[in-house]
């Protein structure tokens, strides 16, 4: 599935890094502590977090993520958004929760 | 083949969260340029991103250099900082000293030098107490091509 069918079917808001709405995702992880994410998440992950700092994009870049999911309506800094149009890694937004967006997308990802 | 070795050097200061993943995001772009296997990029720039981590959170400044050479890729990182009292508790996953403001943006598991330990075929750190620590890692290439750089 691509980034930008999970957010036409989740009405996920695009926030920054429009130009990899085409990447592939293949599996999500959820976590806001960066230390997980860089020792367990997956090449081609979506990450669901409400970590906004640019330190976020480092690791999205270095471990080759599809995307980002904001939880809880967060925004990213200024240098994130811009980092995340850089390395056409998109940062999308929703007002759900993590357990919830967690869900969805797995759903998605499972009856594809 | 003769052994030539590709030597790059990078200075990181402490304290600047902003910077780190800098000098590991600019060698990923160089290593991929080398034909070298995307696992073991993965691998060298995942401990050396953790490393950057610790001298950004921990030491005043420090000096990356890596040598890629036509078996290997060695990482050495050495910073001027305040040296690790207990490498072996170090070393143990969940150990950290780190300040409430790290852990609030997501660091500070203690996880990082196990993780550092994990992604290296060889890892070796040594450290003194006010003077700073060393870290050294070997990760071996695989899937040699044409290599022109």
């Amino acid at each position: 599935m691509k980034i930008i069918d999970l957010v036409n079917k989740l009405g996920l808001e695009i926030l920054s890094g429009e130009n990899g709405l085409n990447r592939t995702v293949s599996g999500g992880y959820t976590s806001d502590l960066l230390s997980d994410v860089i020792a367990n998440a997956q090449e081609n992950n979506i990450w669901i977090t409400l970590q906004t700092h640019k330190n976020v994009m480092a690791i999205a870049s270095l471990k080759d993520l599809a995307a980002i999911i904001l939880i809880n309506g967060n925004k990213p800094e200024e240098d994130t958004r811009e980092q995340s149009n850089i390395e056409n890694i998109p940062i999308l937004g929703t007002k759900g929760n993590a357990f919830e967006t967690s869900a969805k997308i797995y759903e998605l990802l499972n009856n594809e | 083949m003769v052994e030539e070795t590709i030597s790059l050097q990078y200075k990181i200061d402490g304290g600047d969260f902003k910077k780190a993943g800098y000098a590991s995001s600019q060698i990923k772009k160089r290593l991929q340029k080398l034909n070298i296997h995307p696992k073991v990029i993965k691998k060298i720039v995942i401990a050396l991103y953790e490393a950057e981590i610790n001298v950004v959170a921990y030491a005043y400044d420090a000096v990356i250099r890596i040598e890629i050479g036509n078996e290997t890729v060695k990482v050495k990182i050495k910073d001027n900082g305040p040296g690790i009292q207990d490498i072996n508790q170090a070393m143990e996953k969940g150990y950290s000293t780190a300040s409430s403001k790290i852990r609030e943006m997501g660091f500070g598991a203690g996880m990082g030098l196990s993780n550092m330990k994990k992604n290296s075929d060889k890892f070796d750190i040594k450290s003194k107490i006010n003077e700073g620590t060393e870290i050294n890692i070997i990760n071996y290439r695989i899937n040699i091509k044409n290599e022109n750089n």
